[in-house]
């Protein structure tokens, strides 16, 4: 069943001439891991913004169509009820920092203080929350001191413990080294498999294609395909459109016109694909 | 212009030791990509060459300028430093007076400042963007100003903190091109990237650093095939790399055309 569910959604930030999101209709299932795909410019915060509720809530502008999160209507809810569902962790980390606690721990707390979590359940809810993560060494540390990769692990972490439906995360893990991503996958994935719904922007498609359920690819504020990870991952036309693909999947299809990838077979996304397909 | 770090050590305010040791030579006009964990100490490093940082005990030297010697402000006139997050960088009203205020500062003469401008502008493709306020552009084209604003300045040494974080592909192809660029007008480059095929594809050499050290340091061929050292710092070798390893070709591809010709054989 549908926990997100947008229908004809066309939204236009204030003091703009064109839309961003153009007739967008999307609807995401309980315990689903969307990935969104998509240029710079298409699109991709702006529908984070429009399903965690901050448009037009935070951001006004002119929405058409409705969005709907477990149950409720954006444009009849305030953010405030909104954020109880729907949990954002925001590109640019620094930007979510809150700028008011003086510790990572109490930085992770900010929320729960905010929607009235009571004090003792408020200390092992933060404690497990960075234990998921791995953060845990840097609780008594100054938000504001850490590396990009080590902000960004504290502002996911200030989300899940939140315990929202609805995870919506957009490029979590752009300045973190590849071991980092991968553990911060891994946890996204558990997130998942626990039931809860992930909604995540994301450039590293071979990441996408190994934990994704479905793939969107966003192109200029519409849906121009989607569908399962591999399908839409190889197909000739994001190359087209400067989408970035994984280099297995560009150089599997040079090698296809070089008579050195069998011309049936589908085009590789991840490294085991590109290993069986090349021993072939 | 050559670098030369020699012994560099570094602790914090705080007491966190970030660098131990660390010794290297950068020649004039090579393209040198530094690589390693969160935390492994790159941004650290490089903060040393236009004197952000001054060593705890070892030296760095900019040509023959000792780092200790000169002021921050005069080191700009040798090495430009893009930040990480350009939103730390950028504070004009609109691009063009953004991307002059370097060279105004470097002190060149008014015609050279326009020509320096024009050309940072041409190269990021900001040409058409130059009465905006940065703020008012996506961060994407917000980094290519803080790029832009760098190359106008003109400095032999040239350093990137990041540069292809969170851009596209198309983005990352323009990075690519204005390094090209740099590289033919021979300067010295040096870029902290996490975006391995970026390294493999744009650098002939590769740093690698673990907990305040440089674990690797050599040709990208010799340094990015080595899975096991880089993995004691978190760095997964190129995709092509891995690919190639896997398949048991004898010698380490980096790219797609070393690929395809290992693969023909």
């Amino acid at each position: 069943m549908a926990i997100i569910n947008l229908q004809n959604v066309t939204y236009k930030y204030p003091l703009t001439d064109s839309p961003v999101l153009h007739n967008i209709n999307l609807q995401v299932n309980e315990g689903e891991f969307v990935a969104v795909i998509g240029p710079n410019g298409a699109g991709k915060s702006t529908l984070c913004y429009t399903i965690a509720g901050f448009v037009p809530h935070f951001f006004k502008g002119e929405l058409t169509g409705t969005v709907e999160v477990a149950g409720s209507e954006s444009s009849n809810s305030s953010l405030h009820e909104w954020v109880l569902n729907v949990g954002l962790a925001f590109q640019n980390p620094f930007n979510q920092i809150s700028g008011a606690k003086y510790t990572v721990f109490e930085e992770i707390a900010f929320g729960l203080e905010n929607t009235g979590v009571p004090r003792e359940e408020m200390k092992p809810r933060v404690e497990a929350a960075m234990k998921l993560t791995d953060i845990s060494d840097l609780a008594d540390r100054s938000p504001y001191s850490l590396s990009g990769g080590q902000q960004q692990r504290v502002a996911l972490t200030s989300i899940l413990v939140m315990q929202p439906k609805v995870l919506v995360l957009d490029e979590p893990t752009s300045q973190m080294d590849p071991i980092g991503t991968r553990e911060v996958f891994s946890v996204i994935r558990t997130m998942a498999e626990q039931g809860m719904t992930v909604v995540l922007v994301e450039h590293k498609v071979e990441w996408i294609a190994k934990f994704a359920d479905r793939v969107i690819a966003l192109y200029e504020g519409q849906i121009l395909l989607e569908g399962k990870p591999q399908a839409v991952l190889t197909s000739d036309l994001l190359m087209d459109k400067g989408f970035g693909i994984s280099r297995y999947t560009s150089t599997a299809r040079e090698a296809r016109n070089q008579g050195l990838w069998q011309n049936d077979r589908p085009l590789p996304v991840t490294l085991d694909e590109a290993v069986e397909g090349f021993r072939k | 212009m050559n670098i030369e770090i020699s012994d560099l050590q570094f602790t914090y305010p705080t007491g966190v030791q970030a660098l131990f040791g660390v010794s290297l030579e950068i020649n004039s006009g090579e393209q040198v990509a530094i690589v390693g964990q969160n935390g492994a100490g790159k941004t650290t490093l490089v903060k040393h060459l236009n004197g952000l940082l001054q060593p705890t005990s070892g030296y760095v030297r900019i040509g023959d300028w000792d780092t200790k010697q000169h002021s921050v402000a005069k080191l700009a006139h040798r090495v430009g430093y893009v930040f990480q997050n350009p939103d730390e960088q950028l504070f004009s009203k609109n691009v063009g007076t953004e991307v002059a205020f370097g060279p105004k500062n470097l002190g060149y003469a008014s015609a050279q400042i326009a020509a320096l401008v024009k050309d940072a502008l041409e190269l990021t493709e900001l040409s058409d963007k130059t009465e905006t306020n940065p703020y008012d552009l996506s961060p994407t084209w917000r980094k290519m100003v803080a790029i832009a604003s760098i190359i106008a300045m003109d400095t032999p040494i040239v350093i990137f903190d990041e540069p292809t974080t969170g851009q596209d592909a198309v983005n990352i192809a323009r990075m690519a091109s204005v390094i090209a660029k740099l590289r033919t007008q021979g300067k010295t480059v040096i870029t902290i990237t996490h975006d391995i095929d970026f390294c493999a594809e744009n650098f002939g050499r590769v740093i690698a650093m673990s907990r305040g050290q440089m674990i690797l340091d050599g040709k990208s061929t010799m340094v990015l095939g080595q899975e096991e050292v880089l993995a004691t710092t978190y760095v997964d070798p190129p995709q092509l790399t891995r690919l190639g390893k896997r398949l048991g070709f004898e010698k380490t591809v980096t790219n797609k055309a070393e690929f395809l010709a290992a693969l023909q054989k």
